[in-house]
């Protein structure tokens, strides 16, 4: 109402966007759904977000979920998922990593029932998590089976024609790379940190808010302490393309662990990389309930840089998170921007002792790092 | 050349088939294409091009605690699917009532499980398949009145207070009519056809602007102006029926005549009620209303020189004999142009649709468009001029008077 007047007009205004009509109701929820899958992970001590009645926390409709396979690509899989290439020894004594990344236009169902026609590496979203040793020789071939032109600009120390800039090397092969064209990036691997790669080719915001991105790690030469590693890249859709997100989400699945609390165990180091590959928004963030850790920004220093629950991250920033959870149950994450959390950013690590942990993902977690006590891959 | 035509014609099979066969086998040939068109599939258009249309209204709005529901209306060319729910930057889950997916002009009910805090506001964004979006917006949160005998009491009692009380008390003016110089009557009668003018105009306003929100696909727009189109031929033809017993009643006296008149602005007058009363229930069910004893003293003056305009051709325009109505005869005036407020209010507090909504105001325009026509006649002076000072005067008064009335209700 304008000005709180009212007049016929405005009152047939109201009358028109909101007309009334009596009806019957149903309570319908969600945590519901998730009770049961409480007692399937074998009764974790505190499935404490499920079970109530009604509108516990943001989420999605019940009785529906994402078609993983259909995607090809599952959240709690790619959460541990490091591909570290295929290395040959080369005569210098350095390691040679070698990829192979093919941008694909594929539909992805970003949240149940949600379709988006993605732009992907290797058909996922995010692309691959590459993961090399400081030092190390990377090779990667780029083939384009996209119907539209693209590029893999890596964040790192290399050469103007390694950049993956449209406009710089096309004579020699490289910048932007046309559909069914391809391109061999080869730089070493430096600095050590958390990095990030993604397209730059034109227009920018909507290359990458189509998928074109990924985790990049530059473990460095003495390796970090052992730990249950994960990448978290934060992310989002705008499925509308009204240039702001619908679905916020870590690792493209809106609340994907909230359905599926991501499994870790008591009193273990649990190491997170953290990126920030979201479009359209300016500023994201990531908080922990009931615990705090060790902030490494970028991931470039092995000191931490602060004792904290929340930080903030810009549009492609980066930091390796580290903390233990003392206490079984489960344990919120999400971002601190609440519009995010309720619009998909958000999820439940749930602590338990290995007993207890019954999901593969969570048994797999455990395998050894390549390199885990300084010995290389 | 026309009678070759006819000759080459005749020697046809036409003459020999019954005339129901020439007109029917068309019929048939039209079904056979059509049909064969649609089972395979539009032959030689290939793909549709672009994706999907998704074209969606939200018809109805009620919240319950704990819940918000709303009525959706697929308006476009394609089936559409609600994946998501989201209300005020929120997923929240929900249940579709008649399914997630809508067909063409199908509708479902979406009933979302939501906190939702009286007097806040909320913008709802629904999520279809593809990923499209369709806004919804709660501006003042309420909870919606359940449809029981003390609600319909209540919009009954309402739609007393501004239709039927204040028609009937502007009607009491019917004596001074009688009394006043035949000079007024005529300029009564033209402050009468400028206070309907300005109705009607006002009712078209309001239906074209519910039909702006009405789904497309049942004609928005269209549907104002076919409803005024109908109503105005539809009293045209009742009108003709009645001509032959309102001229042996002329001849008896003129008397009658001027009581036809009577009865043809009172129903023009009902059916704007009808749509004022269809306004006040929506918005009150929405709380989009203050039911403050102000608004509805202000709709009461407004209504009041309706009942004035309902008396003043009882005073035969012209003649000398006014005609003498029974009591039964009034208050049935008064019902018919004050009681279908109640009938709106009930039906725009219970069972909202803007398609109806705009139908009925485009009716209540007809309605009234037909009466001015009606009625000018009535207006004319002696030297049977129509636009007379007097008229012109009586015409502008009746503009003014419900432009200064309607500020009241507009505070």
């Amino acid at each position: 109402m304008d000005d709180g007047k009212i007049s016929r007009r405005s009152l047939l205004g109201a009358a028109a966007a909101l007309p009334v009509t009596a009806g019957l109701s149903s309570l319908v929820n969600s945590p519901g759904a998730r009770a049961e899958e409480s007692a399937a992970a074998g009764g974790s001590a505190a499935a404490g977000h499920g079970g109530h009645e009604g509108f516990v926390h943001a989420g999605f409709a019940a009785g529906r979920s994402v078609n993983h396979r259909a995607n090809g690509f599952h959240p709690t899989e790619m959460l541990r998922d490091f591909d570290y290439g295929k290395t040959r020894r080369l005569a210098s004594g350095r390691l040679l990593r070698e990829w192979e990344i093919v941008a694909q236009d594929r539909e992805i169902e970003v949240a149940p029932g949600v379709k988006y026609e993605a732009w992907t590496y290797n058909g996922r979203v995010p692309g691959p998590t590459l993961r090399a040793r400081e030092g190390d020789k990377l090779r990667l071939r780029f083939v384009n089976g996209s119907d539209h032109p693209h590029t893999i600009h890596f964040h790192g120390i290399h050469t103007a024609l390694m950049d993956g800039m449209p406009g710089i090397g096309e004579n020699r092969g490289g910048g932007q790379i046309e559909p069914g064209e391809e391109f061999t990036y080869e730089f070493d691997a430096e600095p050590f940190g958390l990095h990030l790669y993604h397209c730059h080719t034109a227009p920018l915001a909507t290359h990458i808010a189509r998928g074109l991105y990924g985790a990049f790690i530059v473990d460095p030469k003495q390796g970090r302490p052992e730990a249950d590693e994960m990448v978290m890249v934060l992310n989002g859709f705008d499925t509308n393309f009204d240039l702001g997100n619908e679905i916020y989400a870590v690792n493209t699945v809106g609340f994907h662990y909230v359905n599926e609390p991501i499994q870790v165990r008591r009193d273990e180091l649990t190491r997170i990389y953290l990126v920030n590959a979201l479009e359209f928004d300016p500023i994201n963030s990531f908080h922990v309930h009931a615990n705090f850790f060790q902030h490494y920004p970028t991931g470039t220093s092995l000191e931490p840089s602060e004792f904290t629950d929340t930080v903030v991250q810009g549009q492609g920033q980066r930091a390796v998170l580290e903390m233990k959870f003392p206490f079984d149950g489960d344990y919120m994450f999400h971002a601190h921007v609440s519009e995010f959390a309720e619009l998909g950013w958000t999820g439940f690590f749930r602590v338990g002792d290995r007993a207890k942990l019954s999901s593969a993902a969570a048994a797999a977690a455990y395998c050894k790092l390549p390199w885990g006590g300084g010995s290389p891959a | 050349m026309e009678a070759g035509a006819r000759a080459q014609w005749g020697g046809g099979a036409g003459d020999r088939l019954p005339a129901w066969a020439l007109g029917l086998i068309p019929l048939a040939l039209i079904v056979v294409a059509i049909g064969g068109f649609a089972l395979l599939g539009g032959p030689g258009l290939g793909e549709r091009s672009g994706p999907p249309v998704e074209e969606v209204s939200v018809e109805r709005t009620v919240l319950r605690p704990g819940t918000i529901e709303l009525t959706l209306r697929n308006d476009g060319p394609d089936p559409v699917e609600i994946a998501q729910v989201a209300i005020n930057d929120a997923y929240a889950p929900f249940a579709a009532e008649d399914g997630r997916e809508i067909g063409r002009l199908g509708s479902t009910v979406v009933e979302v499980t939501y906190p939702w805090v009286e007097g806040e506001a909320y913008e709802i964004f629904l999520v279809t398949s593809t990923g499209g979006t369709i806004d919804a917006e709660v501006p003042v949160a309420v909870e919606s009145p359940e449809a029981d005998v003390g609600f319909f009491g209540l919009m009954a009692l309402l739609g007393i207070y501004v239709g039927v009380i204040p028609v009937s008390l502007g009607m009491l003016w019917l004596p001074f009519v009688r009394r006043i110089d035949p000079r007024w009557i005529r300029g009564l009668l033209a402050f009468t056809v400028g206070l309907l003018a300005f109705l009607g105009i006002d009712a078209a306003l309001e239906g074209l602007e519910i039909a702006a929100e009405a789904p497309g696909a049942f004609g928005g727009a269209e549907l104002v102006f076919a409803g005024g189109l109908a109503a105005y031929l539809a009293l045209a033809g009742i009108d003709a029926h009645l001509s032959r017993r309102g001229e042996r009643a002329a001849a008896a006296g003129g008397a009658g005549r001027g009581a036809y008149l009577a009865l043809l602005v009172a129903i023009g007058i009902g059916l704007h009620n009808l749509g004022e009363g269809l306004a006040i229930g929506s918005a009150y069910a929405t709380g989009a209303l203050a039911l403050g004893a102000f608004l509805v003293v202000g709709f009461a003056i407004h209504n009041t020189t309706e009942g004035l305009a309902i008396v003043a051709p009882l005073r035969g325009a012209g003649a000398g004999e006014s005609a003498r109505p029974g009591l039964g005869r009034l208050v049935g005036l008064g019902l018919l142009a004050g009681a279908p407020a109640v009938l709106g209010a009930w039906i725009g507090a219970a069972a909202f649709n803007p398609s109806l909504a705009a139908l009925l105001f485009g009716v209540g325009v007809g309605a009234i468009a037909r009466v001015i026509v009606q009625l000018a006649p009535a207006m004319r002076d002696g030297a049977g001029r129509t636009l007379h000072p007097d008229a012109v005067i009586g015409l502008l008064a009746g503009v003014a008077a419900l432009y200064a009335t309607g500020l009241l209700i507009s505070v």
